[in-house]
């Protein structure tokens, strides 16, 4: 999986391209654990992304834990398939998707 | 039917993976299918990797076979671990908030509610989990 950064003052956009799953997961979490300091708005843009595994939705889990503290989270370009693993989890209502 | 033996790890998802995806991309099961079952390919697969031989390394058996008419695909798990019914945990409840949602359980459930049918068998010393969806 690949993770493009885009930081603009206090607005980070995460773009995903690949897989999400119990192998690439960690280099989501490392992410999330190091660039969310001081960040306000935070974008995750799953155009790119083919898949997503529950190691995956721990992460979006934590990551949205983190920003309900200090701002907001987004996630965008969700391809119907992903969608449908959001629907089944309760995700959908747990995240903001766009 | 076509048969992997792997050693159970986590860098193997990928060939596990691979593996499945050749026989259900032979038989056209559409994209949303095919992402379910990798999801649970990849849930199955991970708990036999984290679980069934800690701290030892053992090896995970994966059988598919897609069925005729109505088609459908039925892929069984053979590992040699410690016995495990993944079907036993309680279903984690998705209602909660994030705040009071839990990180764990939500691989299983995700299965279970994706497949069609899903069992387990404990024999000959062996656990035996099959998941079949249809197309």
């Amino acid at each position: 999986m690949l993770i493009n950064k885009t930081a603009n003052a206090d607005e980070l956009t995460i773009a995903l391209d690949g897989r999400l799953d119990t192998s690439t997961a960690p280099q989501l979490e490392a992410e999330v654990n190091s660039s969310l300091a001081g960040v306000k708005k935070f974008v995750i843009d799953m155009d790119k992304l083919v898949y997503v595994s529950s190691a995956g939705l721990r992460v979006l889990l934590k990551a949205q834990k983190i920003m309900n503290k200090q701002g907001s989270m987004t996630i965008k370009n969700v391809s119907a398939e992903i969608k449908e693993i959001f629907e089944v989890t309760g995700f959908d209502e747990l995240l903001n998707i766009e | 039917m076509k048969e992997l033996t792997i050693s159970a790890e986590i860098p193997n998802l990928d060939t596990v993976i691979e593996f499945v995806n050749e026989e259900l991309e032979a038989h056209d099961c559409g994209p949303k299918v095919q992402m379910q079952i990798e999801v649970a390919v990849e849930e199955i697969f991970v708990n036999i990797a984290h679980y069934a031989y800690q701290p030892q390394i053992g090896t995970a058996t994966v059988r598919v076979e897609v069925q005729p008419e109505p088609q459908a695909a039925v892929i069984t798990f053979i590992d040699s671990g410690v016995p495990y019914d993944p079907l036993a945990k309680p279903d984690p409840d998705v209602t909660l908030s994030a705040e009071e949602r839990e990180v764990g359980g939500l691989g299983i459930y995700m299965v279970k509610k994706s497949m069609d049918d899903v069992s387990y068998e404990y024999k000959d010393g062996k656990n035996i989990f099959t998941i079949k969806k249809k197309f």
